[in-house]
């Protein structure tokens, strides 16, 4: 099997630590990448419905600033990116998404945040998306169902935000409650526990890598990749990140998450990518990475996905088969 | 239906049951595959539903005939709808095989034109271990399995000269055991969606359909039998 090497995140970020150099390259890489960008989405605009199949979500482009984590794998292109989704509030074939979301209204639009923390408060995405400069992250992104992507989020760490939001020392976890109005989602599929739960310890959702995410590629996130905020933890399998985000959650208790409570053997709170803990399902030891080659290539799927420098350390002592 | 259209009718249906294979031609040929997100996904699921829709289409082809005496030589084109159906399952058997389980075969085909034939065996290597697992630890694999195994046996015994060593009755006996994949199947595709997907239902209640029209057509006759004889 021809295994194409996920070049290592440590070493990439370790070489950053910025020299003028360094920045220079960085800069340039940068602009070529733009630049390729630019010209790659001009002759994919002349495909109709090849990039906006159904006119999705509206074209917002992002500033962002350049980031020292990101993966030098090959990016998924943005039309495989926002076609493949798995956001079964709007159908659960992965096609669904990219065709139905442009029902999710996405301004106004606030997130509401209680619990455990000093001051309750209910803030409008636009303040939220202000906070601090957002960088642009290339990220693995692995797919519970053994598949994964390689994608450029636009966002900022998630840490920040919370900090900003002076949780109580009581507070252990934090939830994510997504949008389940039927407003937004009139075709939700029953048999599910709306809203979409997800949750995090609080130390994961302070490490510096769990990105609050308001973008990708550059542009505003469209609909259907979870407008207008969502969370990435890239070391979890995809199902783990909220989308389109309503309200955030501070509790001293590990919150109740929708995967879990469909099938708790199946789906375990944690869910870090684990090639040695199998799904029922699929084996997790490998994973297809959707590129742009016309049949994705298997690969061995890491650790941690490939995290394991970052983040390890907060599972020390844990048994990981049991707390998969 | 008269005789004399038998012949075109089978050549239309030939026409429709290779319009899938076709369709994957088509799209591998015009570059539609490359630009989907997961093709290997895509053909697995694209065949494997083939496969269940033509072993349906198979099991409704008695129940049509009774349906009215001149309906009768539909059973005409039984044999081919099935053989079609076990063509499906083997592409999609093969789907697994040669792409989903992680074998690379365009490196592979690359390989073998670049004059390397034994990146073949060498690639077949490396994802055994992964095959063997999935044929160990997941049922729903195992009832895939079971269900083309099936097909397979009942695709082996379907010529005439089968029959007629067989005799009439024992190979209808066996020709039941359709029924069995159809339900294996069905069986197979609600083990590998997630819970609470209903994408199998459809399927899953035609085949109960066909299974009820079934039993109510041997209850009516048995009815029929008992009130002629008593
Ligand atoms: C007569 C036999 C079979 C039938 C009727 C059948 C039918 C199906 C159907 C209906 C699907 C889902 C299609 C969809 O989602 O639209 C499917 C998926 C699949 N089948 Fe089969 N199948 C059969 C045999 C097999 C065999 C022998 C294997 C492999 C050894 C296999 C492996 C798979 C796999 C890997 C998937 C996709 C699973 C996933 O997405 O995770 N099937 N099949």
């Amino acid at each position: 099997m021809v295994v194409r090497r996920g070049g290592s995140l440590e070493g990439r970020i370790a070489s950053s630590e910025i020299t003028p150099h360094e920045a220079f390259l960085n800069r340039r890489s940068f602009v070529a990448g733009a630049a390729a960008l630019g010209v790659g989405a001009l002759a994919l605009r002349q495909v109709p419905g090849l990039i906006h199949s159904g006119a999705v979500h509206a074209q917002q482009k992002l500033a962002t600033v350049a980031s020292k984590y990101n993966v030098p794998d090959a990016q998924t292109p943005f039309a495989k990116a926002t076609t493949y989704n798995n956001y079964y509030e709007f159908g659960t074939d992965k096609s669904d998404p990219a065709k139905n979301a442009h029902t999710l209204q996405t301004r106004p639009w606030t997130v509401e945040v209680s619990g455990l923390v000093k001051k309750k408060q209910t803030i409008d995405i636009d303040t939220m998306m202000k906070y601090r400069p957002m960088e642009s992250r290339v990220y693995r992104h692995r797919c519970v169902e053994a598949w994964s992507m390689v994608i450029p989020w636009d966002g900022y760490s998630l840490g920040e935000f919370i900090s900003a939001m002076d949780p109580l020392p009581s507070a252990k976890y934090v939830q994510f409650l997504s949008d389940d109005s039927n407003k937004d989602m009139p075709d939700k599929p029953g048999g599910f526990n709306w809203p979409y739960s997800e949750g995090l310890r609080m130390d994961e959702a302070m490490n510096p890598l769990c990105l609050l995410t308001f973008g990708c590629y550059g542009e505003a996130l469209p609909n259907q990749n979870g407008a207008p905020v969502r969370v990435v933890s890239p070391w979890k399998y995809g199902f783990k990140n909220g989308k389109s985000i309503v309200k955030i959650v501070f509790t001293d208790k590990q919150p109740h998450t929708l995967w879990n409570d469909m099938a708790a053997n199946e789906y375990g709170f944690y869910s870090n990518v684990n090639p040695n803990v199998d799904h029922p399902r699929w084996s997790q030891a490998h994973e297809r990475r959707i590129d742009s080659s016309t049949f994705p290539r298997t690969v061995p799927t890491l650790m941690f996905n490939g995290y394991g420098d970052q983040v390890a350390s907060l599972y020390t002592g844990m048994d990981l088969k049991k707390n998969f | 239906m008269p005789t004399r259209w038998i012949p075109s009718i089978k050549a239309l249906v030939h026409g429709v049951c290779l319009l899938p294979l076709l369709k994957l031609i088509e799209m591998y040929r015009s570059g539609a595959l490359g630009l989907m997100a997961d093709p290997v996904n895509w053909i697995t699921h694209f065949t494997g539903y083939w496969t269940l829709f033509l072993l349906l289409t198979t099991l409704a082809v008695t129940p049509a005939r009774r349906l009215h005496p001149r309906l009768g030589n539909l059973v005409r084109f039984r044999r081919m709808l099935g053989l079609y159906a076990f063509f499906y399952a083997t592409l999609h058997l093969s789907t697994y095989l040669f792409l989903f389980s992680g074998y690379d075969l365009p490196t592979v085909l690359s390989g073998v034109r670049a004059g390397h034939p034994g990146v073949v065996v060498d690639e077949w290597k490396a994802v055994w271990p992964t095959i063997l697992d999935d044929l160990k630890k997941r049922r729903f694999i195992q009832v895939g399995i079971f269900a083309w195994v099936l097909l397979l046996a009942l695709a082996a015994t379907s010529p005439a000269f089968v029959l007629r060593w067989m005799g009439g009755k024992a190979w209808r006996r066996v020709h039941t055991l359709v029924y069995v994949a159809a339900a294996s199947g069905c069986v197979h595709y609600w083990w590998l969606v997630k819970k609470g997907v209903r994408a199998p239902l459809p399927m899953t209640l035609a085949l109960a359909a066909l299974l009820l029209a079934r039993v109510a057509w041997s209850a009516r006759k048995r009815w029929r039998n008992s009130v002629a004889n008593g």
